[in-house]
């Protein structure tokens, strides 16, 4: 357990700048998701913090301990990479006491702690294989025993569940979910997946173009965005955009004329709009509801549908640059090349102005 | 060998497609068996003839030993009247040494100019390369004047430190390229688990280089046991011959036994093959599957 601080940690190679300044505060045991676009920095700011690559600018503390100068072993670290990089010609056993054998551990100190993760991560039996004997999660399970075992400060995780296949991917995100209740330990975590980032993380760093977009509970930033990249970035499929211009504002809701021709009604705070601003509209798929009650309506013809069992998500176009994705129950039967009338609530939707912020959003609660 | 073809050709389901196949395995196999056997022949032909007498060398030089002309005086003088256990000895040190540095050494050069940034890592990079473009012999005049100031001349240490200048920058230049194609993950998780630079090297690169390193040796090792001319300049000694020098004793200016001749070059093929053999066990590959998916 450990508490981390970034500020305003910069790294450039060469002359390219990859991170802009990261100013980041990790509490004792939290679990951080890292997610953002490929390219976006997301490895390199994992690889500053263990020590990996070298802290072009800024200061990284650990436990109030500048660690910028310090070496991967000295920052009580370990690091998890998606490749697994277990030692081939290692047995498990060998590959997890690796570390606490060059740390001078006792062979029975050794023993007891490696067994000990083992049983955790349910691979005691393989203990006597080499990494080439094993399948992906079982690698996997390998490579996070591996950093269990040296019973580090903060865990780094890098995309560490890419490479197993879906269901194998759940069962393990399960797990790691219990480690970390198990462990306490801070968690550092790169992942493109929702799913993981929504479930496993106490906090979420969503980050773009080597800076931190915005960084909170996963459900601040599902219902709050700070920015349109972000709310476009959390949730799947992601939000619905469109275009508009602010007809009324206030402080109680604004109405906007879409480029589409349809006239919404959102609960935000308006009253630093003013009327004529151009303002994006987002709504996410989930929030759009089929019917022709609601205070925004929309039509559409049917495009797409893609049935997943529990839910359909359904493509509309109306033709002129109005592409909706909505959410529909499963049970609905909706067939391509069908019109269709759905709309939102106006507490469900959320404007952004043209600089791509969000306006504070009106919820009831 | 039936099988053989079989076995290449059950993909095929078509009548005319087996038949291509088959063809062309045929040819395959016919290609290799023609370059086995012309890469053989000269070494059968030391065989046989080192068991016959010498008439019989010159009579039919093709024939297989029979029961009259059978002789085994070659090996006789070899083995009894000369000092053919001590060249034999020489050789093997002097091969086993150089080809042992230069695995070490090479591999220790090719990790640091492969992993580390330096100044003048370019630069030592490409005089690696030159020493594989230009051929050592160029300079065994300067070689042979430093060796005698050194005292070295008729110590198998010359011969040991000039192969190791013969073989180093072609091992060097196979294993950068292999060290190159170890994830760098590995060595970060390594670093990560706090371990120093030269234990990464030696217990978790130096393992994985084994293939790599099995490759190399072989192709130090045959010129160097092979080699006539380092001997000849730098160690002729009575004390410091290796094999290929103390076989030329036996060919002399008007005569030559060549009895004894193509015994010692027999006896002289068997360490060399037992090393192949003990390189090539090493030539297993996918040493790295499991490492990283
Ligand atoms: N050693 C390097 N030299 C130069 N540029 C680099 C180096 N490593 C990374 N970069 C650049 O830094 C940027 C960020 O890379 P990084 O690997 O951190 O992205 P990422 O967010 O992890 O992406 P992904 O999700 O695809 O893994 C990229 O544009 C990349 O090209
Ligand atoms: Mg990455």
């Amino acid at each position: 357990m450990a508490k981390v601080q970034l500020k305003n940690l910069q790294k450039r190679f060469n002359d390219v700048k990859v991170l802009h300044g990261i100013d980041l505060d990790i509490q004792h045991g939290e679990f951080v998701v890292l997610v953002g676009e490929s390219g976006c920095g997301k490895s390199t700011l994992l690889r500053l913090l263990a020590g990996l690559e070298e802290i072009s600018d800024g200061e990284l503390l650990i436990d109030d301990v500048v660690v910028n100068h310090q070496p991967p072993a000295k920052r009580g670290i370990a690091m998890v990479f998606q490749s697994y990089a277990l030692y081939p010609h290692m047995s498990v056993f060998k590959n997890m006491a690796f570390g606490l054998k060059i740390a001078g551990a006792s062979k029975a100190d050794m023993q007891k702690k490696v067994e000990e993760a083992a049983r955790k991560l349910k691979i005691d039996h393989l203990l006597h294989r080499l990494p080439r004997e094993l399948s992906g999660g079982q690698r996997q399970r390998v490579a996070i025993g591996r950093a269990i075992v040296r019973d580090p400060k903060v865990f780094l995780f890098d995309e560490p569940l890419s490479n197993l296949d879906a269901s194998l991917r759940v069962q393990t995100r399960v797990e790691l979910g219990k480690l970390h209740q198990e462990l306490g330990a801070t968690i550092v975590y790169v992942t493109h997946d929702q799913v993981e980032a929504m479930t496993l993380g106490d906090k979420i760093v969503v980050m773009n173009g080597g800076r931190i977009e915005q960084c909170g509970a996963p459900l601040s930033l599902y219902h709050h965005p700070k920015t349109l990249f972000v709310a476009q970035f959390i949730g799947s499929p992601k939000m619905n955009v469109l275009a508009g211009q602010v007809q009324q504002a206030s402080a109680t809701g604004v109405s906007v004329m879409l480029e589409c021709g349809v006239l919404a009604e959102v609960a935000v705070d308006g009253s630093q709009l003013q009327s004529g601003d151009p303002v994006s509209l987002g709504i996410r798929p989930e929030h759009l509801s089929l019917g022709t009650e609601l205070p925004t309506c929309f039509a559409g013809e049917v495009t797409l549908t893609e049935e997943l069992g529990e839910a359909t998500y359904v493509y509309t176009s109306n033709g002129a640059g109005q592409d909706l994705v909505l959410k529909v129950d499963g049970h609905e039967e909706i067939a391509v090349h069908s019109q269709i009338r759905f709309g939102f609530k106006a507490g469900m939707a959320h404007l952004f102005d043209k600089d791509g912020m969000a306006l504070p959003r009106l919820l009831k609660s | 060998m039936k099988a053989l073809f079989f076995d290449r050709s059950q993909p095929a389901t078509g009548g005319w497609q087996r038949g291509a196949q088959t063809g062309k395995a045929l040819a395959v196999h016919a290609v290799l068996l023609t370059y086995t056997v012309i890469a053989l022949f000269p070494i059968l032909l030391v065989l046989i003839n080192s068991l016959k007498s010498r008439k019989a060398i010159f009579r039919d030089p093709l024939g297989l030993p029979s029961l009259d002309t059978l002789n085994l005086g070659g090996f006789e003088q070899v083995l009894l009247r000369s000092d053919f256990g001590l060249y034999a000895c020489n050789s093997l040190v002097v091969t086993i040494l150089a080809v042992g540095l230069v695995l070490l050494l090479g591999a220790m050069a090719a990790w640091a100019l492969t992993e580390y940034r330096f100044r003048g890592n370019l630069l030592l990079a490409f005089l690696f390369a030159m020493g594989i473009m230009i051929p050592i012999r160029l300079g065994t005049v300067s070689i042979l004047n430093l060796m005698v100031q050194l005292h070295l001349v008729n110590t198998l240490t010359a011969l040991v430190l000039v192969y190791i200048a013969q073989g180093l920058p072609l091992a060097v230049y196979i294993l950068s390229e292999f060290i190159r194609t170890i994830p760098k993950e590995l060595k970060e998780a390594a670093r990560c688990d706090g371990i120093s630079e030269y234990k990464i090297f030696f217990a978790v690169i130096l393992p994985l280089l084994r293939p790599a390193m099995a490759t190399v040796a072989v192709f130090t090792m045959i010129p160097i046991w092979n080699d006539l001319w380092f001997p000849l300049i730098l160690a002729p000694g009575e004390e410091s011959r290796t094999i290929t020098l103390g076989v030329q004793q036996f060919v002399g200016q008007y005569v030559t036994d060549w009895n004894a001749v193509l015994s010692s070059l027999t006896l002289a093929i068997v360490p060399v093959l037992v090393l192949y053999l003990i390189f090539s066990r090493q030539l297993i590959r996918g040493l790295t599957a499991g490492a990283v998916k």
